[in-house]
């Protein structure tokens, strides 16, 4: 192997590519939403917001407040309850943000990199030089979504651990409300992807990022309709926001963190962000098309067959930032919807979970697997 | 309608009473409001709730429509003028105080807040003055007794500043000279309106009254 092989060699390995992934992009959106929750929702309730934290005379609309905060989060004292559990108080911290790292491997950031072919054209039917290439996705699993169940299921249990072990009554109850809250949506958000399953025939996320293809109407929005809202409704409680944030429950019982301060409390509410990301990410790849630009083929756009020819580099830098636009989109959502409405109450919640969006589910499964029989 | 004021709360409507009893007028069927589908679904009213929040959004992202913050420090709303500020001293012709150690403000304040050591004054027609003259801002409870009794307009809180943020008590402790150099404690468009003279008569004839009289 000559250098350059290795170079690629170490760029294709799957640590060196979560990594990357990591830090530049998740960490980054997720702190910068740490601000934009503030200042979207100071814009939609008529206020200013966080504006003021600076680096002399740099204020970038305050987007440096997350920067003071990791500071004053790092410099404030680390309090453990006397009578809390040391070994597993310190351990819910991690275990709500280790899954959600994770989970991020199974998703697929763009099209495989053909790094000898970057300047030129590829033609869709002719191979290409496939030395060196570089998947962007770091983990190629054919059972990628219930990876992600999996991993994700288990970021509950920093939830629920943190409750119990803090010994403070509010934080069980928060645990507890987080425990029933994720039993209840998780159930209705596997079912309601089974319908995507049984549609595009795999589990694998790039498998479906190619099975919708650039059309849009091939989009798991368009034939999955039903199971994009049940989907994104189950998903939105599975991140516990409002209008699902009984865990947290500000009001009245502070929720399962109410013990932890300074960067453990911290990594919780990062957890939290990361989340939304995660669920961005996730709508966009089953839902939204992946990194499909809509009628970008990987020779160029094709509109009603007119063919104008893009080089490989720049189709890959579009699809990217196509995922990326669409994921920042989606965050947007969340946030607006989480800042305009209310917080059901808990027997609305287990109402909504198991008798609307339970049923709806299995109706949208089987109505898919009739189609499918029939067609 | 003797029941509707019992009604539950949601149901503002106006009570749709289909039929009334013959036997007891208050027996009566009403219509019951059920809901209907695109109401249990949520979904209707989110994309309302939505529209309004994104409308106030985009309002204010892009020609700050609706915000009506004030970016204090930077930007002040002036205080009404009866506001009650911190304290400043009035000043004679001369510009020395107008004060006469009377005593009234330290007796009356409810903080035990003045500080008052009385001394002799040349003019014998006034006879005594604060030679240390001292407000805790920081007990004072600005209730504005003090400005109440004083006889003689000596002391007014119409500065219209309010306490600042001090790093240490001590600082908060505003002297005679402080309270005295109007200047540096109002805003000059303030001091100009209000001035630094009472238009309370000045008592005092100079030291030698007695001779005069
Ligand atoms: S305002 Fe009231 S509390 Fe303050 S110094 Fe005057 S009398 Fe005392
Ligand atoms: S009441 Fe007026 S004259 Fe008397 S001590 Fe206070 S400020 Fe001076």
């Amino acid at each position: 192997m000559t250098t350059t092989d290795w170079i690629f060699w170490v760029l294709d390995s799957a640590a060196i590519k979560w990594v990357v992934l990591i830090m530049v992009f998740v960490m980054p959106v997720a702190s910068l939403l740490t601000w934009a929750e503030r200042r979207q929702s100071a814009m939609m309730q008529d206020r200013l917001g966080p504006n003021r934290a600076n680096i002399g005379p740099i204020k970038l609309w305050g987007i440096l407040h997350f920067v003071a905060d990791a500071v004053k989060m790092i410099f404030k004292e680390d309090f453990i309850p006397e009578k809390a559990h040391k070994g597993l108080f310190i351990l819910a911290p991690i275990l709500s943000l280790a899954p959600v790292f994770i989970a991020f491997a199974v998703i697929p950031f763009g099209p495989t990199i053909y790094p000898n072919e970057l300047g030129s054209v590829i033609p869709l039917s002719t191979p290409v030089d496939t030395t060196n290439a570089i998947n962007l996705q770091v983990f190629n699993i054919e059972w990628g979504l219930l990876f992600y169940f999996a991993i994700l299921t288990l970021a509950n249990y920093g939830s629920v651990v943190a409750g119990w072990a803090s010994y403070n009554k509010w934080a069980l109850l928060g645990g507890l409300r987080a425990s029933s809250q994720m039993m209840s949506y998780e159930v209705a958000m596997g079912l309601s992807l089974m319908g995507c399953f049984l549609v595009m025939g795999t589990l694998e996320p790039e498998a479906m990022v190619q099975w919708q293809s650039p059309n849009p109407a091939h989009w798991g929005i368009v034939v999955q309709p039903l199971a994009f809202i049940l989907f994104f409704t189950a998903a939105i409680a599975e991140t516990k926001r409002a209008p699902f944030d009984l865990p947290e429950g500000e009001p009245e019982i502070i929720g399962y963190f109410v013990e932890y301060s300074g960067m453990r409390w911290g990594m919780f509410f990062l957890a939290e962000f990361i989340e939304i990301v995660f669920i961005a990410a996730v709508i966009s790849t089953v839902f939204l098309g992946g990194y499909q630009v809509p009628f970008l083929e990987a020779d160029g756009f094709r509109v009603a067959g007119t063919t104008l020819p893009i080089s490989h580099g720049f189709v890959v830098l579009m699809q990217v930032g196509m995922l990326s636009a669409k994921i920042l989109f989606l965050c947007f959502a969340q946030l607006a919807i989480r800042w305009t409405l209310p917080r059901f109450r808990p027997d609305q919640l287990m109402d909504l979970g198991w008798k609307k969006l339970l049923p709806l589910a299995l109706f949208n499964l089987m109505l898919t697997a009739l189609v499918m029989a029939v067609l | 309608m003797g029941h509707h004021a019992e009604a539950p709360a949601e149901s503002t409507d106006e009570l749709v009473v289909l039929s009334v009893s013959d036997k007891n007028k208050k027996v009566r069927t009403v219509q019951v409001h059920r809901p209907v589908p695109e109401e249990v679904s949520f979904l209707p009213a989110l994309a309302k709730g939505l529209g309004i929040t994104l409308k106030h959004f985009f309002g204010n992202v892009v020609a700050r429509k609706e915000t009506e913050t004030i970016q204090y420090p930077e930007e002040k709303k002036p205080y009404p003028a009866r506001n009650r500020g911190l304290h400043r001293l009035m000043l004679r012709d001369d510009d020395t105080e107008r004060c006469v150690a009377c005593m009234c403000c330290p007796t009356v304040c409810p903080a035990n807040c003045i500080t008052i050591v009385p001394a002799e004054r040349d003019d014998k027609g006034i006879e005594k003055h604060p030679a240390v003259f001292e407000i805790d801002e920081l007990r004072c409870v600005v209730c504005g007794f003090c400005v109440e009794s004083c006889p003689c307009d000596a002391i007014r809180m119409d500065t219209g500043e309010h306490a600042t943020a001090v790093e240490h008590r001590y600082e908060s402790i505003m002297t005679k000279e402080a309270m005295m150099d109007h200047k540096s404690i109002m805003q000059p468009d303030v001091l100009a309106k209000r001035g630094s003279l009472s238009t309370a008569v000045q008592g005092g004839t100079g030291p030698k009254w007695r001779e005069e009289s």
